[in-house]
Parts: structure tokens; sequence; C-alpha cells
């Protein structure tokens, strides 16, 4: 291993003249490094090929030996309703979301940004639904969206809005659309905090030399801040995507899928296939769907977070 | 606004001018204000409500005409005194406690080197290896957890939070690592050549002079990987299945319920018991995270 790693740079000379292996650059980075790449092989890169190995076998929790079963898995996967359903809803959930938490979250990070008295309490309170965890937060949304007790409904029937609840979780259409409220209210403080990162880059001179022309709140908005802040709002909109798109706690907590199945998404149905009916080929089947999607957004986070050294 | 370019203007028009400008500066004063409430009350407002409803009787809480956001019967502590003596809320929350710091310190071990190393030590590879990183953080649980689940029980940890330590790094490092890169690029490198001209090792150097500078950063770090590990959710729900060893985030949603009835008020008193003290630390550390965050993508 030492040896592999003698350092091979034009400072070999001066290297060589040290015996002590402390002061071997080549040798210290790979020491430094070789734990957390060993590590991130064994539980994150094998993982990820048995997941696709699994998709072709007959793997279950009951019968853990590995059998060859080709494409049987795929056919099962795409032959149920239920999968075509929860990829459409994976769907409608992500693009839907996205835009709203881009657009609240911009409008958050405005109101984080400016200058009032009691910032930090206001801050504290924001960010509140993104750091709790996600499945203590959805909880406290399944008595807000309660079938009896919603104080949600409890205001619509006194402003009369509604005659009887709504009934949130009951409906297909109203889960889908609490689910994507659950999803909205947790990132948006995520969205807001990546966006105040580009507004209080951007150097306060051009601010006030647009304001000494006479250009207003929103002439200065969307000709200079949204176009400087452009590559983190787009970072913003890829963790959105992102985390609403590899979500299971939400669908698992607030619906679990019901009714009937209707609000399942990509990761809760391979969560139920998998380790709820305990058939692993199929939930690995159901799981791998998400992976080009995923891996077109990181390159597309990568290439935002790169243009932004230009700024 | 076209007068504003104008030349010296007259008396009485400055002072119309004058009035205008006061009345908009007071106007938006009031929309800053109003806007910053709002936002409060729309991020926070669940939890303002859950701590209503945690201390509510059963009486209020269970009509359906009583107003939910407001006592309609005086409030009782009975709910959260039940939450502590007599649900297994206290051995979530110590599962979560220990196998934070655990996981934290894992990641310490592993990440502050591997950073050194990409954002120090000039490789060829640091580049790539510092991108690879950031792949490897957006690599969902969901979809690893089934074929981990297989790992957790080929290592024979199903069912012990232990296999929430050995997993939970998978999360952690990355992010933790991609966040350090970014604190070590923001340090002078001077200070360790420095040292190293005054006689220390490239290690002596690392040990005594960029660890103990670094220390701010690793300590963002830490509550960073710490919340991580607290929200986890899908992993905790697929590897461990008894009641004494789950954690908060699995414990509460499956455990406070009897039948299919929901402790209600017990829950929305532990959501904002662990909602609060998370958010609280995790605000103080808010602006070290945000340098973290942009500065690993800046080539150093």
């Amino acid at each position: 291993m030492a040896e592999a790693a003698i350092d091979e740079s034009p400072r070999t000379a001066r290297a060589i003249a040290r015996t002590r292996l402390a002061d071997r650059d080549g040798f210290l980075a790979w020491i430094f490094l070789v734990p957390t790449v060993v590590y991130v092989i064994a539980l994150v890169a094998v993982p990820f090929f048995l997941a696709i190995a699994f998709a072709f076998s007959d793997v279950t929790s009951g019968d853990p030996s590995y059998d060859w079963a080709g494409l049987t898995n795929f056919r099962r996967v795409f032959n149920d309703a239920v999968f075509w359903q929860s990829l459409q809803n994976t769907f409608v959930f992500t693009i839907v979301s996205m835009l709203l938490i881009v657009v609240l979250g911009k409008v958050l990070a405005n109101i984080l940004v400016a200058d009032f008295r009691g910032k930090w309490i206001v801050r504290f309170l924001a960010l509140l639904p993104w750091t709790t965890p996600v499945a203590l937060s959805t909880v406290t949304w399944l008595w807000l969206l309660h079938s009896i007790y919603s104080p949600i409904d409890w205001v619509l029937r006194n402003l009369g809005l509604i005659g009887d609840n709504v009934y949130w979780l009951g409906r297909p259409t109203t889960a889908m659309i609490s689910i994507i409220a659950v999803h909205v209210w947790r990132l948006v403080p995520l969205a807001a905090v990546i966006i105040m990162v580009g507004i209080l880059s951007i150097p306060n001179d051009i601010n006030e030399a647009a304001r000494i022309d006479g250009a207003g709140f929103w002439r200065r908005m969307f000709e200079i801040t949204i176009p400087l802040t452009s590559p983190l709002i787009a970072v913003s909109a890829l963790f959105g995507a992102i985390f609403t798109f590899t979500d299971i706690a939400v669908v698992q907590v607030l619906t679990g899928g019901k009714p009937g199945n209707s609000t399942h998404v990509l990761a809760s149905w391979s969560y139920i296939r998998g380790i709820g009916g305990g058939d692993i080929g199929q939930g690995a089947v159901i799981a791998l769907f998400l992976f080009p999607l995923l891996l077109a957004a990181a390159v597309l986070i990568l290439r935002a977070v790169r243009r932004m050294e230009t700024i | 606004m076209a007068t504003v370019t104008s030349a010296v203007p007259e008396p009485e028009a400055a002072e119309r001018l004058r009035r205008y400008y006061a009345r908009r500066h007071v106007y938006g004063r009031i929309g800053v204000y109003g806007a910053a409430i709002f936002a409060a009350l729309a991020c926070a407002g669940p939890f303002v409500w859950s701590t209503i409803t945690g201390t509510k009787l059963n009486a209020d809480l269970y009509d359906a005409q009583n107003n939910p956001f407001f006592y309609n019967q005086p409030p009782t502590l009975d709910h959260v005194a039940y939450l502590f003596t007599s649900t297994a809320f206290p051995t979530f929350a110590w599962n979560t406690l220990w196998v934070g710091l655990v996981v934290v310190v894992i990641t310490l071990v592993l990440g502050v080197p591997a950073a050194y190393s990409i954002a120090r030590l000039n490789r060829p590879w640091s580049g790539p290896m510092g991108i690879a990183i950031f792949f490897v953080y957006l690599v969902p649980p969901s979809l690893l957890f089934l074929s981990l689940s297989r790992i957790v029980v080929w290592l024979g940890l199903q069912d012990s939070t232990w296999s929430l330590v050995v997993i939970y790094p998978t999360i952690t490092v990355p992010v933790s690592t991609w966040l350090l890169i970014g604190f070590l690029k923001a340090l002078p490198r001077d200070i360790e050549e420095q040292a190293m001209v005054d006689g220390y090792s490239r290690m002596g150097a690392f040990l005594r002079t960029v660890v103990p500078l670094l220390f701010p950063g690793i300590v963002a770090v830490v509550v960073f990987a710490f919340t991580l590990t607290a929200s986890e959710f899908i992993y905790a729900l697929s590897f461990v299945s008894p009641t004494s060893e789950k954690v908060v985030s699995t414990g509460i949603p499956t455990e406070l319920i009897r039948g299919d009835v929901f402790f209600w008020q017990s829950l929305q008193a532990s959501n904002v018991l662990i909602a609060v003290p998370i958010a609280f630390v995790f605000n103080l550390f808010l602006a070290r995270f945000i340098s973290g965050f942009t500065m690993g993508a800046v080539k150093g």
C-alpha cells in the first residue's frame, strides 16, 4: 500500500529525503481517504448493485437464497396497475411540489433577508418544518386533516365554505392534495435557505445603483435578483424535486397509500412489496425506477453549482 | 418617480416628496412585518397548534364543535406526563440520542480526514473524488433500503438499534465530507505551511493547526449529521421492529396508538418536544451551513 502510494509528483525528490511516512502527502492522502471509500463502497455501492441483482432474482425475506429469475419480476410489476398509478403519482407529486416549493421558497427567502426586528425568531419558526423529523411533523398533519376533528375543516365550516367535513385523506384527489401540501410545507424552508444564499451573495452596490437610477422593488427583483440567483433557484428546485421524488415518510405516515392504493409513490409501493410483502425482487424492480431520474437531477445540480462560481 | 432625477425642487414640492417617501417607508415597514408574521405562522402554525392540542383535556379535544385553536376547557399536563411515564417515548428519545451521537463520532472520524485529503493534499483524483462524494449524497435511502435490509440480516443486526449505527453513516458521511471540504477551502493554506516550516510533519500540522481551526465547522457538521439521523425514517422502519429498539421517528408514529386510536395529545406534545430543540440548535449554525455548502462547490 505504502509503496504503491509513493508520491510521483515533481516534489518526489524532496519527499524521498524525508523518511517519515507522516510527511508523504501521497501516502497521507490515501490513508485519510481509504476508510471512507471502503465504507461507502461496502454500504452504498454494494447495496446498489445488490438491488440490481435482486431485481433479477426470486429472493424473498422468507427464502433469501438467490436464484436467477430473469425478467419475471419486471413482468409482474408491469402487469400491476398499482405500479403505473404510483409511477404517475410520483411524477405528479414531484412536479407540482417542485413548482410550489420554488415559488414559495423564493417568497420566503425574500422575507427572511428583509431587515426587521425579531428576525432570529422568524428564522427559527420558519425553519421548524424542515428540521423536524419528517415522520413526526407528518403525524401532526394526520390530525390537522382528521376526518372528524380537522381544524382546517373547522375553519372552513365556520366560514360557511363547506357544509360537511372534506374528509381529506379519504378521497384520492384530496389525499393527493394533502400529500403535496405537506411536502411543500416541509421543503419550502430548505429552498428558502438555499435561495437566501444567492440573495445575500449579490453585492449591495448593484442594488444601490439600481435604486438610485429609480428602479423599484419589482424591477430590481425581476431584473437583478432573479437573474443573478438563478443558479441557486435551480439548485433549490432540484433539491426539492429529489427530496419529493425519493421520499417515503410523508406518504407512508399520511395515507399509507390509501384510499385503495391510489396515493402510492414508487418508494412507498416498493416498501409495501419488498418489506411488507417480503418480495424483495419486486420491491427492487420498483425502486430501480428512481435511479435514472436521480442521476439526471444530480448532474443538473452540479452544473448549476458550478455556474455559481462565475457570479 | 421620475422626479427623483430632476434638479433642486421647489420647497413645497420637496416637502410633498419627503412626505411621499416617508409614507412609502411606513407602508413598506408594515408590509415587511406583515409578511414576516404571515411566513412565521404558515411555517410554525402547526407546531403552535400542537402545543395547544398537547395540553388539552379529552373532552375539549374530542368535540368537533370546539375551537381547535384555543382552550375551551382548562389546559392540562396529564398527557405530557403520560408520554414520559406510560409510553415508550423515553426509550425512543434515548435511542435517537445515542444512535445520533455514535453516528456523529463515526462521521467525524471518517469525514474529517477524507475532506482534508480531498481539499488539501492535491492528488490528481481530488476533483473527481469530491464530485463522487456529492453523487453518493444524492443516492436516496429509498433506493438502497431493500438490499441494506438483507445486509443487516447477514450482519445479524436485524431488529437491533445497532443496525442503524452501522447504516446511518451512509447518509451522514458524504454530506459531512462535502461540508467539511467547503470549510477547509475557506482556511488559508499558509497556516499549515507555516506549521510545517516550523518543523511539524504534514500529519502534525493537520492535527495541531487544521483541526483546531476547523472546529467551528466541525461543530456545524455535528449538528447537521445529528439532525439527519434523527429525521431518518425508512431505514429505521425497515430494519427495526421491536418497541424497545425503535427511535423517535419510527416509534412515535407507530407506537403511540391503542388499537387504531392515537394518543393524540401525547403525540402532539412529543412532536413539539423533539422539534423545538433541534430547530433551535440548527438555527444557531444556519449561517455556517450556508457557507459550507457553497464553498464546497468552489474550486480552491
